[in-house]
């Protein structure tokens, strides 16, 4: 649709970024002409994200040192130093979590901070907030925004009271109604979407298109891909891999290249393919669990005996729920049978008693005592659940803590694990994040489980601590047969340490296969199709 | 089918109504007990309806920007008494005196209210519990000021206002200069005698004031701050992207209360005609608040329709209670207790259903789930 | 130096500036005509009058109640207890444990109740437990004077019927634990009796606070849920601290009744919680960490300021504005911990 003639209307030239000296955006090159749709694909942390943040001029990258490259907008460079700014230049973004107040209705949320307004008399006195709202002309402007986007949404319907599709559309029209909308940035749009909703938005896509609006589509269902875009491009670590005709590419192609990575494992620390016990020795039927933004509907799985089962999959499809439903951290529902006994859901006592454990991903929130010592920290759950660390008087009345059996087991995971401390009184607050993540190990392990959940062990952590971590799970696993269930967002960290991977797609389990698999075929399974689908 | 939704809106109905339901079957089990003429009941009501409305509707607009019941709205009547206290020491007379009250009173509210509208800003999240004590440490300031300041440092030399030993306010003032002016500026009366004996006084200039400030809360939540102040009070962050200035917003809701509470309590003692000097205020604040409850609003969502009904059941209780116990019991004491439990229990029973109701739409989300999973199951 | 800095830091600004003025009013004292050993002897009566009501502050606070606002409700079962005590007509010291011995069911069933009430409604627990505070005095109000109570001692003599607004406690424990093991020095005099006593209770929260149930509940205050993910049951232990600090609420009345002499009812107990919570706070602690020694720093500081301010400056200046100065005080106080950052959320 782009013509040679015009300059495109927004290019980028070798765009790079880094962070602390740690490259995540590297000699990123594209053009996207009016009207254009460009589909953007890659795994979570592949450098989407921040590729918007730079072309939007958001804090973070100003803070964090600028990019280098240049950006372009009709051939003339350009320097956002906020969101406000790109808005200028006529580009807007909808990002994943609706900014929308539920007690507004679609029109007032369309028009939020820009309503048109009456002055009157006692605006002389107090100045413009005292103006009127003009209610007639909000209504036309938002009815007009509406009709642009070419979707059915009622503008005085209240967003409390909308299904999640509508209240998409409210989003995408209020960006559309600023003036001079000519690139709306969608970030992974139809993830809340029914599949009618989804189809009502890709024709509202094509219909920007049409009236010469350009749209960047960032999504993980690449069929969406295939319908809607005239051009793919596919991010991986932080380059673009490839740039391809959206009528000539397939979903196995697109799915290859977004995982397919040639990393160099040293054979060290590769996992060999093991036998493993076929004694299951935990299954989960029929599982829902209500964590927001990780909801899982409907989960079936076997856990054997003594393997590290990995699960993976992409961001907010549903992994994370899985543990944190099982161990009774959010209102679940379902059958879990560990070892032959049912295990009650939304009981964490009951999971802790019949000997499993957990490591949340959310460390701060969940995992850790932040003003407490690492003692505490660490024999808190040991104490509570099996009794240990505590010693008995008036005949067993009194349960007095141990201070120094707690020093002493402390001070042997502070050991084991090289976690980094002054003492083993300091605060959990006051340590780095691996290490804070490696008390949260040491505090699993002090339970002496027979089987562990760990949900995204190196999130946030630094490459030395990450790969401490996985050593410390791996050799947990050999050393004493605690079978291990590992989430993490990271496809090659479960390649190096599991036995099998699950894949989660839209809350249930795609498929499992074994580690040893091809990184497309994990690919292909988080994009939600089969393998057999995909041929 | 449609029997089932019925009930289930009955239920809704009372379970969103419970405070004024129960109020209403308290006036009523204990108007006939009283023994009270309808014309007499008829006649104090509207005497509180004048006294109270102004107060009670200055709570509307922190609501309105989701801050809550503004127990800093004592700090408003601090300000009007202030206001009250100099035009009595000067003797300004009727209603040229309520006025210079008034605008002695505005720029001391004005600030009061800022600083209250800021230290609110630190105590995101606690905001109630913030202004409630606020309230408190207000009415330290206050007596510093009045107790001790009026006399040697602001200059005020009344014996009218003046302790005998020569600083500090009387405990109460008689306010003959101003009492009811506004009141019999222009009233008429109904159902009186040949004598003008009894009937009911209906003040026309109170009404008047009072439907204009009405007025203004209606204009106001067309406007464009009324409008900023409705979002922030839904969600800060939203509105924070899209540009609004929440915490100035959050502080003008304050500043806007704390003045309309300062013009209310000069309306106010002008029609109590005598002023407590280190009672009224704090009193004054429950009272409003009780009364806005007692009318159904809650902590997010209160209307004009609240306030007014809500002084209507507050003051028939309290003028019913104590005549109702007397003529029950003996004891016209036990009456006085009863309705300053059911005020206190009227504000607890309100911020209790206010965090249940809260509470279990949270917990909504979850059922939705089990149910979809069952009906996949059934499918 | 950087260890002296960050340790008054933490010792806060507003408790320096307390300290401090508390230390001036020492220092001034003798120059106005104040005999510096009464008023110390006055401080430390005064200590082991109050020191238990703040203590009552501690459990709470540590299982993430917030502060607690409620006192009222623990005051009241003192009150029952005391007032069931005086009926029954035994004097003397025993009338003391009589009255420990009845308020404690009470304070049992409303704390449970209590605790329940704050268990749903989680993150607005001050707001509304300073309203249930205030709904318990108004109610008991009318119980005082509808209950049956027939003692000549407490009963209103010329109706028969309703007690006295206050009733004295002479002859029955006035100055129980006072005039216990006390100590005079000249002018200075010191109660063993009620230090002897606060120290029990102190160190048996503090006991408490090292078993496994302490353990428990401290987490569920330090971050409920991490307590949770460890399987704990966390309005199991937020109820069991409410229960706590409610006893704590009625001996500690209780232990006041005996040093001041008299029992006050109807409107008595209303705002007896700002001075607790005030008194913890200058101590140093916040709004979900509290030790035994914020308690007694806090009782000590605060009761020091409220009986030297006045006796002090109606030396000097010969105006009281003590009153004034302690409600400014406390109330900042409060304010003071209610907008810090690094308060929790609650």
């Amino acid at each position: 649709m782009s013509s040679e003639m015009t300059k495109p209307l927004l290019e980028m030239k070798n765009v790079s970024k880094e962070y602390n000296g740690n490259p995540v955006l590297k000699d990123v090159n594209f053009t996207l002409g009016q009207g254009e749709v460009l589909g953007l694909v890659g795994e979570n942390g592949a450098g989407k994200s921040t590729l918007m943040n730079i072309l939007f001029g958001m804090d973070v990258i100003h803070q964090t040192g600028g990019y280098g490259g240049k950006v372009l907008i009709d051939g003339k460079e350009v320097k956002f130093t906020s969101p406000l700014d790109a808005l200028k230049s006529g580009i807007g973004m909808v990002h994943q979590e609706f900014s929308l107040l539920p007690g507004f209705t679609a029109a007032e949320n369309i028009l939020l901070n820009r309503e048109p307004q009456n002055r009157s008399v006692l605006s002389l006195v107090f100045g413009d907030r005292a103006n009127t709202i003009d209610r007639k002309e909000l209504q036309k402007q938002a009815i007009a925004a509406i009709t642009k986007l070419g979707v059915e949404l009622d503008p005085d319907m209240l967003v409390a009271e909308m299904p999640v599709g509508h209240k998409q559309f409210t989003e995408i029209s209020r960006e559309i109604s600023k003036s001079a909308i000519r690139l709306l940035v969608l970030d992974e749009p139809t993830a809340v979407l029914t599949e009618k909703e989804a189809e009502m938005l890709l024709k509202a896509i094509r219909n920007l298109s049409a009236q010469g609006i350009s749209v960047i589509f960032i999504t993980h269902r690449l069929q969406e891909i295939l319908d809607v875009c005239n051009k793919v491009i596919v991010m991986r670590d932080g380059r673009i891999v490839n740039e391809l005709d959206a009528a000539k590419t397939s979903i196995s192609e697109m799915a290859k290249l977004m995982v397919g990575r040639e990393v160099a494992t040293p054979d060290s620390e590769k996992q060999e393919a093991r036998p493993i016990s076929d004694k299951v020795v935990l299954s989960v039927k029929n599982l829902w669990v209500d964590m927001p933004g990780e909801t899982v509907r409907d989960v079936n799985l076997e856990v054997h005996d003594g393997e590290i089962l990995g699960i993976g999959g992409l961001a907010g499809q549903g992994k994370l729920g899985i543990p944190n439903g099982i161990m009774g951290l959010f209102p679940a529902g379902g059958k879990v049978v560990l070892n032959g006994s049912e295990i009650p859901l939304n009981n964490p006592r009951a999971c802790l008693d019949s000997s499993l454990a957990f490591v949340s991903e959310d460390r701060r929130g969940v995992g850790l005592l932040l003003d407490e010592s690492l003692e505490w920290n660490i024999a808190f759950p040991a104490m509570q659940i099996q009794n240990k660390f505590l010693k008995p008087y008036l005949g067993g009345l009194v349960k007095w803590r141990d201070q120094s059996g707690i020093k002493k087991v402390t001070d042997k995971y502070i050991e084991q694990l090289q976690i980094k401390c002054t003492s083993s009184k300091q605060k959990a607050k006051e340590l780095s994040g691996g290490n804070q993540q490696k008390v949260c190990l040491a505090k699993a392990f002090a339970l002496e489980p027979k089987l562990l959940f760990v949900s995204e062990p190196t999130r946030g952590i630094d490459i030395g601590a990450k790969a401490l971590v996985l050593k410390a799970l791996r050799e947990y696993n050999r050393n004493f047969g605690v079978t291990i269930v590992m989430i993490s967002s990271e496809l090659e960290e479960l390649r190096q340490c599991c036995d099998r991977i699950a894949i989660i797609t839209d809350g249930a389990v795609s498929g499992i296969l074994p580690a040893s698999s091809p990184s497309e075929d994990f690919g292909i399974l988080m994009v939600g199709k089969t393998a057999k689908e995909a041929m | 089918m449609k029997r089932e939704i019925n009930s289930k809106d009955v239920r809704n109905f009372l379970s969103n109504n419970i405070v004024p339901i129960i109020f209403i079957v308290l006036c009523a089990a204990c108007f006939p007990v009283a023994g009270y003429s309808p014309e007499y009941l008829a006649d104090q009501i509207i005497t509180r309806i004048m006294r109270n409305s102004f107060l009670v509707l200055s709570l509307l607009i922190p609501i309105m920007a989701g801050m809550g019941l503004n127990f800093g709205m004592t700090l408003g009547a601090m300000a009007g008494q202030i206001g009250i206290i100099f035009i009595t020491a000067w003797n300004v007379v009727g209603i040229p005196g309520l006025l210079l009250a008034a605008i002695i009173a505005t720029p001391i509210a004005v600030l009061l209210g800022w600083f209250c509208g800021k230290m609110l800003n630190m105590a995101r999240g606690r905001e109630m519990i913030t202004s409630y004590m606020i309230s408190f440490f207000m009415n330290g300031v206050y007596q510093l000021v009045v107790l001790y300041g009026m006399g040697p440092v602001i200059p005020i030399h009344s014996d009218q206002v003046i302790l005998p030993r020569g600083y500090g306010v009387r405990n109460t003032i008689d306010l003959l200069n101003v009492r009811k002016s506004i009141d019999n500026f222009w009233s008429i009366k109904l159902f009186a005698d040949e004598n003008g004996v009894g009937g009911i006084n209906i003040p026309i200039l109170t009404i008047i004031l009072i439907a204009l400030l009405c007025v203004v809360i209606i204009w106001f939540r067309k406007t464009k701050i009324g409008q900023d102040m409705r979002a922030v009070g839904q969600d800060m962050e939203v509105a924070r992207e899209a540009g609004i200035k929440v915490e100035r917003t959050r502080v003008l809701a304050i500043v806007i209360s704390t003045v309309f509470a300062a013009y209310g309590m000069v309306i106010y003692l002008s029609n109590m005609g005598t002023l407590n000097t280190y009672n009224s205020h704090s009193q004054i604040g429950m009272f409003s608040i009780a009364a806005l409850l007692v009318g159904g609003a809650s902590v997010s969502k209160a209307s004009i329709k609240n306030v007014f009904l809500g002084i209507v059941l507050f003051h028939l209780m309290f003028i019913l209670t104590p005549q109702a116990g007397k003529n029950l019991i003996g004891q016209a004491q036990i009456g006085e207790f009863f309705r300053v439990f059911v005020s206190y229990g009227v504000i607890t029973l309100a911020l209790v259903l206010y965090e249940i109701r809260t509470r279990r739409e949270k917990a909504e989300s979850a059922k939705t789930l089990a149910l979809s999973q069952m009906q996949e199951a059934q499918a | 130096m950087e260890k002296a800095v960050s340790l008054l830091k933490s010792f806060g600004l507003p408790r320096l500036i307390i300290t401090g003025f508390l230390l001036a009013l020492f220092v001034i004292a003798p120059f106005a005509d104040i005999n510096v050993g009464a008023s110390l002897s006055d401080v430390l009566g005064r200590f082991g009058q109050n020191a238990i009501m703040v203590l009552a502050m501690v459990p709470m606070i540590h299982s993430g109640c917030g502060l607690n606002f409620g006192l009222p409700l623990g005051i009241i079962s003192g009150l029952l207890g005391a007032t069931m005590a005086i009926e029954t007509g035994i004097q003397g010291p025993v009338s003391f444990l009589l009255a420990i011995l009845y308020s404690t069911p009470f304070a049992i069933i409303f704390g449970w109740g209590y605790g329940k009430l704050l268990n749903r409604v989680k993150g607005s627990e001050m707001m509304i437990a300073t309203y249930v505070g205030f709904s318990s005095v108004a109610f008991m109000s009318i119980m005082w004077l509808i209950l049956p109570y027939k003692s000549p001692t407490m009963v209103w003599g010329y109706t028969g019927q309703g007690l006295r607004t206050t009733i004295s406690t002479e002859g029955f424990y006035y100055h129980v634990l006072r005039d216990t093991l006390s100590l005079s020095i000249g002018s200075f005099s010191i109660s063993f009796g009620e230090i002897i006593f606060f120290a029990l209770f102190a160190f048996i929260i503090w006991a408490f606070l090292h078993t496994k149930t302490g353990t428990a509940m401290t987490a569920v205050g330090s971050n409920a849920v991490f307590a949770r993910a460890s399987g704990i049951n966390i309005d199991k232990q937020r109820t069991l601290s409410v229960i706590m600090s409610t006893w704590l609420g009625a001996l500690g009345i209780l232990c006041y009744q005996q040093g001041y002499g008299f029992i006050q009812l109807y409107q008595g107990p209303m705002y007896m919680a700002m001075p607790a919570v005030s008194a913890i706070l200058i101590g140093g602690a916040s709004v979900n960490k509290a030790t035994i020694t914020n308690v007694i720093i806090g009782t000590i500081l605060y009761q020091g300021i409220v009986s030297m301010t006045p006796s002090v400056m109606n030396n000097l200046i010969h105006t009281d504005m003590s009153e004034v100065l302690r409600i400014i005080v406390s109330n900042g106080m409060i304010l003071y911990a209610l907008t810090r950052k690094s308060g929790a959320s609650r």
